[in-house]
């Protein structure tokens, strides 16, 4: 399942591409791109465990730069 | 400064106070040396208070983040570092001070940090500024429709509104969903959606498209197409999603930025313990080493490559050209094949009368061809009474010959009209018209009274594009499925390289699949088509092109680069964006990167100091970005012809 997310106040250009790297790690994601100049993310993941995946991946984000939150 | 978010706003007074703050104890320092102030040993601790209170202001955020980063376990963060750099300076200073050396060092520390956040700031408010000229595209999102049910109008969400029902637009109002004008006429406004400034005229049984702006009266619109479906949502996806497709030189730059931190870093580390260990002279080598974690963080060059697409991107729709991706903009740069479509695309797709022989007789020709041609349905009959624009005489009888023409007969007057057989079998004496394309000749009672050359119109700026093209050592290539004679003599009107005639509609990708496997590695083939029965041309081609793109789905989904309008000149247009947006991709890459190293190197060597170090890392970042934002200029100026700019 394909879905995009805005994140608020993502501030530095590097911290987008550090979580991208992240986020693609994550077991059950198939691909994830972080738009720094649009503040999306567009995540295509396991459908049935969508949420838990997400869960993970705002960890994954917070970990990179606290300030920055996904809009879900 | 009313543009800035509160946030933004907020840091900026604080970077002013703190600014102000540091000039004016820098200042006192070097005219009367705060250190003497107070004199005696512990004399350095009156600067060092100052000076730390101004970076406790400026740099308490960047302090905490390094904190909680380093605790996430981020070691190469760049708040962390720079916080160590900064740290660092002071200990160092401090060390200084309680040894007994002369002071300095403070004031570094609190620069650092100070043109840091600078920096930071200036980056927030340029991307911000280039995210804002992008939305503004994004106008287009109708947040409401009025919709007619039971006799009264409701305000709806758009998406709630069925296939069917019947919305009303006030003028003023964005139009919400695609659909057929059953009620009223009106002026609409489509620049958002073209980049065309000129209003279009619509009245009942005109198809409408979503996003376009109704200019002055009421309308009554039957929606076909439901929200998610309707142009208006089509093409805000696309954009959202443009950003998505990462161009080559955006992913180099982040891998760059992966190894370029910790390398840095390392560098650093060695730095400040081998030559202190084989020297003992440990105060400068731990000096130059925190100037190079000054220069650690990557995200001036990191910002900046996507900053350029994004500007590129923006500026190209600000002309009513959407491009698909970053990558799509890269690849078009080196796009030098370039194939054409020929009907509907070089040409106006429409039959019209171009010549009528002997011209001084123009109107008695047409009129006798109008009598002739009064009821037919066929493209040249209809393409001969719009030339004529009036009413033709009636009461002839029309006897139609298939293959040759029609015979139009009221008592003794006959009128035939039709191809040379005609003339032939009947006996008359006719000219032959020089022209290509469809000939229709016309006599009136066996003597021959002259002729018309029908023929499907070159657009006007077929030519000036396709001469802008081949200046820019670019090939063209012309497909058509008209007869060599009139494919020659069309490309040679037009001006291209090279043309394919004879074609059936199939043939084309199979031509297109030919090209591509003859062409170099190097070469990038794009083909240009108006969207209608070239899908599969438009996808296989390396970057496919459709004009005309509002209201064709297929052309939108299929094409990479979607013209909205069908100006030909959009295509050169957004050539010369892709080429000034990778010439500045391509200057901010190297450019930075000289700068880098070159700090680095020099700060190795002792012969700049933090200060330098600091100017450095954030003027790149500033020039870097101001050269980003350059992409976004007008490109009227270049040329005289180009498309209106949309406000």
């Amino acid at each position: 399942m394909k879905k995009t997310f805005r994140m608020r106040d993502l501030d530095c250009a590097n911290c987008a591409a550090k979580m991208e790297r992240a986020i693609n790690k994550i077991d059950g994601v198939n691909q994830a791109t972080i738009s720094f100049m649009t503040q999306k993310l567009i995540i295509d993941a396991d459908e049935a465990r969508f949420e838990e995946i997400m869960e993970q991946v705002v960890k994954a984000c917070k970990k990179v730069e606290s300030g920055c939150e996904i809009v879900r | 400064m009313k543009s800035l978010s509160k946030k933004e706003r907020k840091n900026l007074i604080r970077i002013i106070i703190a600014l102000a703050a540091f000039v004016i104890v820098f200042a006192l320092d070097k005219i009367i040396t705060l250190a003497e102030v107070f004199g005696g040993e512990g004399g350095w601790l009156f600067p060092f208070a100052l000076y730390l209170v101004i970076y406790l202001v400026i740099g308490y955020d960047v302090l905490w983040r390094a904190v909680t980063n380093i605790c996430h376990g981020q070691v190469f963060d760049e708040n962390f570092l720079m916080c160590i750099a900064t740290v660092g300076a002071f200990a160092l200073a401090i060390y200084r001070g309680v040894t007994g050396q002369a002071i300095e060092g403070f004031d570094e520390a609190c620069a650092v940090l100070l043109f840091y956040q600078v920096g930071e700031f200036f980056q927030t408010y340029a991307t911000g500024k280039s995210r804002k000229s992008i939305s503004k595209l994004m106008d287009i999102r109708p947040d409401y429709a009025n919709v007619l049910r039971g006799g009264r109008t409701e305000r709806v969400y758009p998406d709630e509104v069925a296939v069917g029902e019947t919305i009303v637009v006030n003028p003023g109002e964005k139009v919400p969903m695609d659909g057929i004008v059953v009620k009223g006429q009106t002026t609409l406004d489509t620049k958002a959606l073209t980049g065309e400034s000129l209003p279009r005229d619509i009245g009942e049984g005109c198809e409408i498209i979503s996003g376009s702006v109704n200019m002055t009266s009421q309308i009554e619109v039957e929606v076909k197409k439901e929200f998610y479906d309707s142009t208006v949502s089509k093409i805000l996806d696309l954009v959202e999603n443009a950003a998505a497709q990462k161009s080559k030189a955006e992913n180099f730059i982040t891998k760059f930025a992966k190894y370029y931190t910790p390398i840095v870093v390392i560098v650093a580390a060695l730095l400040a313990v081998v030559p202190g260990l084989v020297t003992g002279d440990w105060s400068t080598w731990i000096y130059r080493a925190l100037s190079f974690l000054v220069v650690s963080c990557p995200c001036a060059l990191v910002i900046s490559i996507p900053l350029s697409f994004f500007a590129g991107i923006g500026a190209a729709s600000r002309y009513g050209i959407l491009v698909k991706g970053s990558n799509y903009l890269e690849k078009f740069n080196n796009a030098d094949i370039f194939v054409f479509d020929k009907t509907g695309t070089l040409t106006k797709g429409n039959f019209a009368v171009t010549e009528v022989l002997p011209a001084d007789k123009k109107e008695e020709v047409l009129a006798l061809a109008a009598v002739a041609e009064k009821d037919s349905a066929h493209p040249i009959a209809v393409s001969i009474r719009e030339c004529y624009g009036k009413e033709a005489a009636g009461g002839y009888t029309l006897t139609n010959i298939a293959g040759h023409g029609v015979v139009a007969s009221k008592g003794g007057d006959v009128i035939c009209c039709g191809n040379e057989k005609l003339m032939r079998d009947k006996g008359i004496d006719f000219k032959e018209h020089p022209g290509v394309g469809t000939v229709v000749y016309v006599a009136r009672n066996g003597k021959f009274e002259g002729s018309l050359l029908i023929a499907d119109q070159i657009k006007e700026e077929a030519a000036p594009m396709v001469r802008e093209l081949t200046d820019m050592g670019c090939a063209t290539v012309m497909l058509t499925g008209d007869n060599d004679a009139i494919a020659s003599r069309v490309a040679a009107q037009i001006g291209v390289t090279s043309y394919k005639a004879s074609l059936l509609p199939q043939d084309k990708v199979t031509e297109v699949e030919k090209m591509l496997a003859a062409k170099k590695d190097g070469d990038v083939l794009c083909f240009v088509g108006d969207g209608i029965n070239d899908a599969p041309v438009l996808m296989r081609s390396d970057i496919g092109i459709a004009m005309g793109g509002v209201g064709s789905d297929a052309a939108i989904e299929a094409a990479d680069i979607v013209l909205m309008h069908d100006q030909l000149k959009g295509i050169s247009l957004a050539k010369r964006i892709a080429r000034k947006t990778m010439a500045i991709v391509k200057e901010n890459i190297v450019f930075s990167l000289v700068i880098k190293i070159a700090i680095l190197a020099l700060s190795a060597l002792g012969i700049t100091n933090m200060w330098f170090a600091v100017f450095g890392d954030v003027g790149v970042a500033v020039l870097a970005i101001l050269n980003a934002m350059r992409v976004n200029s007008n490109y009227h100026k270049k040329s005289p012809g180009a498309l209106p700019e949309a406000a």
